[in-house]
Parts: C-alpha cells; structure tokens; sequence
C-alpha cells in the first residue's frame, strides 16, 4: 500500500534526505530553507536519522564541512538558498572541482538588494558556472524523488547536485506526496563509493597548486595540469545528461513516477507554441496550454529539469515542430536577458529549429504569477507572429515601469 | 476547482484549519488538494490568511487566490480593514465566527453571495479549547464550512483532525467542530449548497 | 599529481584521477636542492646526539620545513632537496650548524 502524506515541499525534502541516509550534515538557517534544517537536526536527535549533524556559523562553513565529510567517504546534505547560497560560492567550486557528490537542496528565493524572503530563481541562476547540476522540481511529488536520484546520479558521475524548487510556493504548500519506503530507496540506491578518500594509512594532499602545463611526477609519469582536471569536470557533466535520463527511467520502473530525465513535455505532439520554464513556473504553465488549446491554439509545454547539464539536443527534439517559443523565467542576466531564454537560442542554433524565442521575465521576487497574465503574453505573441511582428523579445509579467 | 481562504490573525490557527482542510479533502477522495500560508513572516497578531484548493485532479495553480469560492474569517475585526465579501466570486460562501446574523456581513450591493455566521468563541469556551488563554475558533469554523458547503463531510474533518492533532486534541476539537455543525446560522434558510 | 598511486578500495570504475592528488614522495618539486646560495654545515664535535652518542635533542630535524633533516646518530641533511633556509642553523642549542658558501661548478 502506498504511502500518501500530505506535506509541504521542505518536508518532502527533509524525509527525501532520511530515506537516503546520508552520514554528515550541515546546514545554516535561512528563509524558506529553515524547515528542512530544523527537521535533519530533530531526526538526528531522534536517531531516526543516524548521521552527524554538524552545527556551523554560515553557509560557507556548512559545505567546507561537508567537503571534507566526502572527501573522507562520508554521504552528506546541506541545503540553503539566496544569499546563503551566494555566501557559498566559493565552496561550491571546490565541492565541483573536487569531484565530491554532495547534494544540496536550493529552496530558491531572490537576492538583497533590495531584501527578499520570496521566491525567485536568481540565487541558483547566479552559481550556474560552478560546476554543479541543478535539477528543478515541479511539485512536492518530484522533490521527494529528485532528491533520491540526485544521490544516484551524484555518485555516478561524481559531480555534487543542486535539487532547486520554489521557496514558499512549494516549500510551504502543502500537496499530497508518495513517500516511497525506506528498503525500495535502498534497492534503487548503491552504498556510495569515493573515487578517492582520505586514510591515513595512505596520507595524500587533496587538490593542492595544479600548474598551467602537464608535468611528470616524482616516478616520471606525466600528469595531468589544471586544463585537464576542469575538461574531466566538463566530461563529467557532459556524462551526466545519460546518467540523468537513464536514473529518472530506473526511477519510473522501480517506482511508478517519471520525472521525465532531463526535460518533461506536456501535450507537444502537435505543438506550434511551446512554453518553457523550470520548476512550479512550468507546472503552471501546463494550465495555460490547455486553456490556449480551447481557444484552438495547438499549445504545449516542455519543462526543463536539468539545468545544468542543459539539454541542448532533448530541446532541440522536443521543439522540433514549434512556430513560436516562449520562455517564462524567475531569473535574468542583468544587461543581457532571462539565462534560460539565452541558453535555449544558442542550444537551437543550427538544429533547424528557428522559432522566435519570447523571453518572459515573471515572479521576481514573489510576485504572482497569474494564469491569466500568462494568456495574455501567449496570445499577444502569437498575435505578433501572425503579423510578423514577433522577434526574439523580452517580456516583464505582471510589472509596472517602462519598456 | 474550488478555492477557499481563511482570514484571520497570527496565532488563530488559520494554517491548522486549512492544512485539516486539505487531509479531509483528500481523504473524501479528491485527487489535488494543496493547502499554503500566506507566504513570509509570521506575527501574532497581525492580519493574515491561509488558501486551500481542492480539486478532483492534482493541483497545477500556485498563485495567490484572488476570487475564492468560500471565504473562512475566524476575526470579524477584519472587516474593518478589508473588503472581503467584495472578493468572492458570484455565488460565494461567506463564513464568519461572530454571534451577529449572517445578513449583517452581505454588503447592501450584493445578495448573490450566501453567507453563515457562528459563534465559535462560545462554543470554544464550552469545549475548554483554549491556547495561551484565547479561545480555539479554527476547528469550531471547519464545523460550519462542512454545514454550508456540500463538498466536504464531517467525517472526514474527524479524520483530517486526526492527522493534525493528538487523539484527545483531536476528539475535543471534533465535538466543537460538530456543535459548531448544528449551530450555524445561515442567511436564506437552512440549507446547504446543493 | 597522480591517482593511480591510490589504490582505490572501493572498486570505482572508470577514470578515478579526476581531482588533484599528491602522493608523498621523496622529490615530488624536483630536486630543490639547487635553489639556495647557503647550505647548512654540521660540526659533529657540538652535535648533541654526536657528542651524546645518542639520540638526543634533534631540533632540527623538527624545526626543518622541508623534511631533509634525519632523526639519526649523527644527524645528517639531505642536501639534494635542502633549500637551505638556514632555520636549523637558527634553532640549534649548541650553535653546530652554520651556513656556509656553496661551492658552485662555474666558480
């Protein structure tokens, strides 16, 4: 018999994270992240979960202790979000470039200044280049799943992996959940296997000055410099669109739920105008499509879940058929335009895909985003497509203040 | 889908009655049930509200409710402050804790809305339902919701209370909840939505 | 720099030299001996573990930063990878060790 529980997102996170079992915690709290932190370290306490839950004074310090808490072998968890997530910036390159699977529950919310509580993207936008995979969850449903194969696909591959759902809008919503038992998650989850480990019967330093240039070793073996240490991470990125996918398959067959790997669709058999997004944004644009397709509109979706490794060639597949895409997104590069918008063009150039792209900028912040506003940037685009009016523009949702 | 809010003030218990709410809901069978706070801070005291939707399909909507169906205030003060019939959608159901009639809270403007009051202070008091010396109004009001809305059932807010509560919390709050039940008063009969 | 010298235990398939390792290893800079003016001379007659004749005081074995110094009777430095920062000569109780001119092949 299934067990449905009726849970907010940060709950669904933190029972994910039991059933994995890590080994070393830490986390500094943070709005809307807290309730995650505040329930790892009362199932410690319980002994429900058996892990070491390490108290620091900042974000910074939560991942330099989960970086040393792999690199001795350890499964670990921290999770944060905002400007927590920002203060861990450097450690997220070093957990990266170390090769260490931690993963890390991203509760996105906007970045001061001015101070937000709210949700927004920009926090987890802004640590693209790390290094790290970010997946994005639609509901509660999928946090709970994401998490367990975010800890598979780390260990596959060896790179650390950013599970990202909405603050407040799923953090705190409470929807039901499937919580899958604990010996399933054991049956879907190997133990996890360092690719190298701290021991003192055979000392080593970790990571020390690597050089421009290839240079031999004291045995006279040439070694690898920084460029090739960074191509591997790439690699190892690259690597993980096909662990990505073929984790979410296992998962559906183990399970019963499919997240989708690295992208999801909804209703694109036939599509013309694609919506895209990541996270609860792209849940709710799947509202929309239906309501456009009574209106005669052959619309549809395709939800990104992997943001990193971004899924050039699963998009490119998925849009195939379509005449007109817009992009809704909870973040932007500042001077330029929405990073998902910039990404999708670049992924689409050359594939023959050659749509124009609407970027939509929404939810900054927490502002709400209406089904509704949503319609009327759907039908004001394809309105512009009609007369040829359309180009690659930038849209803002929902917001006052000059074009 | 129907969308129903709670108003009320920090520390009321609108979160508790929505998140009750929404395990009976699903427990009567309907297939998306989401139940969210007013996102950010929390204060005693202060104004604030709680959504509940609940529809035969899973949930794929996150914003703010802005036309609810059924609107709960556990604090008729808030009348003061805001229009809240004016934000019910046509033929919205209006639920008021205050020992007034229920023709009192329909603005002059409107009569498509219907609307209930009850006296969940006295029925609070009755039960011993009391929180840091405040009397307990969330449950009595789940009470009232089940009388005027056909969509959800008393035995199941028993059970979504269970889930909530300890057992002895939960039986207490159930008895108030079901006075609450027999002592709603309805604006144009007795009735419930059919 | 390399991982092949870890043996991993944990049967990791696949390219596991994929973070920066550096195995302890007599040399691992190159010979840095030749980096120095100065190298550090002993004179065994103020040595305290020579005059002893046992083991004994051995501060700069300690004190030394790159491990050329060894915990014998009598002391002896490795001068093949002393850099010669004069820090034994400085922390000897006995003043035996001083620094002197290295001899080099173009003088």
């Amino acid at each position: 018999m299934s067990d449905v529980r009726i849970i907010t997102g940060n709950e669904a996170a933190a029972l994910a994270v039991t059933l994995c079992e890590p080994q070393v915690l830490a986390a500094y709290p943070i709005t809307p992240q807290t309730k995650i932190a505040e329930l790892l370290s009362e199932y410690t306490e319980k002994g429900i979960l058996k892990a070491e839950y390490v108290r620091v004074e900042s974000e910074h310090s939560a991942l330099s202790v989960l970086i040393a808490a792999s690199t001795a072998g350890a499964r670990t968890f921290t999770a944060t979000c905002s400007n927590g997530l920002l203060y861990m910036h450097e450690q997220l390159h070093w957990a990266a470039g170390s090769r260490l699977p931690i993963v890390m529950c991203c509760v996105n919310r906007g970045v001061g200044a001015p101070w937000s509580i709210f949700n927004d993207q920009q926090d987890a936008m802004s640590q693209r280049d790390t290094g790290w995979i970010q997946l994005y969850c639609r509901d509660n449903q999928e946090i709970i799943d994401t998490v367990i194969q975010a800890y598979r696909i780390a260990e596959e591959v060896y790179v650390p992996v950013m599970v990202c759902y909405d603050g407040f809008i799923l953090s705190h919503t409470m929807m039901p959940v499937e919580v899958p038992k604990g010996e399933e998650v054991k049956g879907f989850l190997p133990p996890y296997r360092p690719h190298t480990f701290l021991d003192p019967e055979r000392p080593c330093t970790i990571n020390p000055v690597f050089f421009p240039w290839r240079r031999e070793n004291a045995e006279g073996v040439l070694c690898d410099g920084y460029m090739e240490m960074r191509r591997k991470l790439q690699n190892g990125l690259e690597r993980a669109k096909g662990v990505i996918a073929e984790t979410s398959r296992e998962y559906a067959e183990r399970f019963g739920r499919d997240c989708g790997g690295l992208i999801w669709t909804h209703r694109t058999e036939d599509a013309e105008f694609i919506m895209t997004g990541m996270g609860s944004i792209a849940a709710e644009t799947t509202l929309a499509a239906d309501l456009l397709r009574e209106e005669g509109v052959r619309a549809g979706v395709v939800g990104i879940r992997s943001y990193r490794p971004f899924p050039k060639e699963a998009l490119a597949q998925a849009m195939g058929g379509a005449k007109l895409i817009m992009v809704l997104e909870k973040c932007l590069s500042y001077g330029y335009e929405g990073g998902v918008a910039s990404d999708l063009k670049a992924a689409l150039y050359g594939t023959g895909v050659d749509a124009p792209v609407v970027g939509v900028i929404a939810g900054l912040g927490g502002r709400d985003v209406r089904i509704d506003d949503m319609l009327t940037a759907a039908r004001e685009s394809l309105e512009g497509l009609k007369s040829g009016q359309c180009g690659n523009r930038t849209l803002w949702l929902n917001c006052h203040g000059e074009e | 889908m129907n969308e129903i809010i709670w108003h009320g003030r920090g520390g009321q218990g609108v979160v508790l009655a929505s998140e009750v709410l929404a395990e009976a809901a699903y427990l009567q069978g309907y297939k998306g049930v989401t139940s969210a706070p007013t996102f950010g801070p929390e204060r005693r005291g202060a104004p604030l509200s709680a959504s509940t939707r609940i529809a035969d399909e899973p949930i794929r909507i996150f914003s703010r409710i802005e036309r609810p169906h059924i609107a709960v205030v556990l604090d008729e003060s808030l009348f003061d402050t805001m229009d809240i019939a004016g934000t019910l959608r046509e033929g919205g159901i209006l639920i008021v804790n205050s020992d007034k009639p229920p023709e009192r809270f329909i603005p002059g403007k409107t009569n498509s809305i219907r609307a209930a009051t009850v006296d969940a202070v006295s029925i609070a008091r009755e039960y011993r339902l009391f929180v840091g010396g405040a009397p307990v109004v969330n449950t009595p009001l789940l009470g009232a919701l089940a009388r005027v809305w056909n969509g959800i059932e008393m035995r199941n807010i028993e059970r979504g209370m269970g889930f909530k509560m300890s057992p002895p919390a939960a039986y207490n709050n159930f008895q108030a909840a079901r006075s609450a039940f027999e002592r709603t008063l309805v604006n144009g009969g007795e009735g419930r939505e059919e | 720099m390399e991982a092949k010298a870890v043996k991993n235990k944990n049967n990791v398939k696949g390219d596991t030299n994929i973070c920066g390792i550096c195995m302890p290893t007599v040399g691992e800079a190159g010979r840095t001996g030749d980096w120095s003016e100065m190298k550090p001379e002993i004179d065994q007659e103020k040595c305290t573990p020579a005059v002893k004749g046992k083991a004994a005081c051995f501060l700069c074995w300690l004190y030394c930063p790159e491990g050329v110094v060894s915990m014998t009777v009598p002391v002896t430095i490795d001068l093949d990878y002393c850099k010669g920062c004069g820090i034994c000569a400085e922390e000897c109780p006995p003043k035996a060790i001083r620094m002197v001119r290295k001899e080099r092949a173009h003088e």
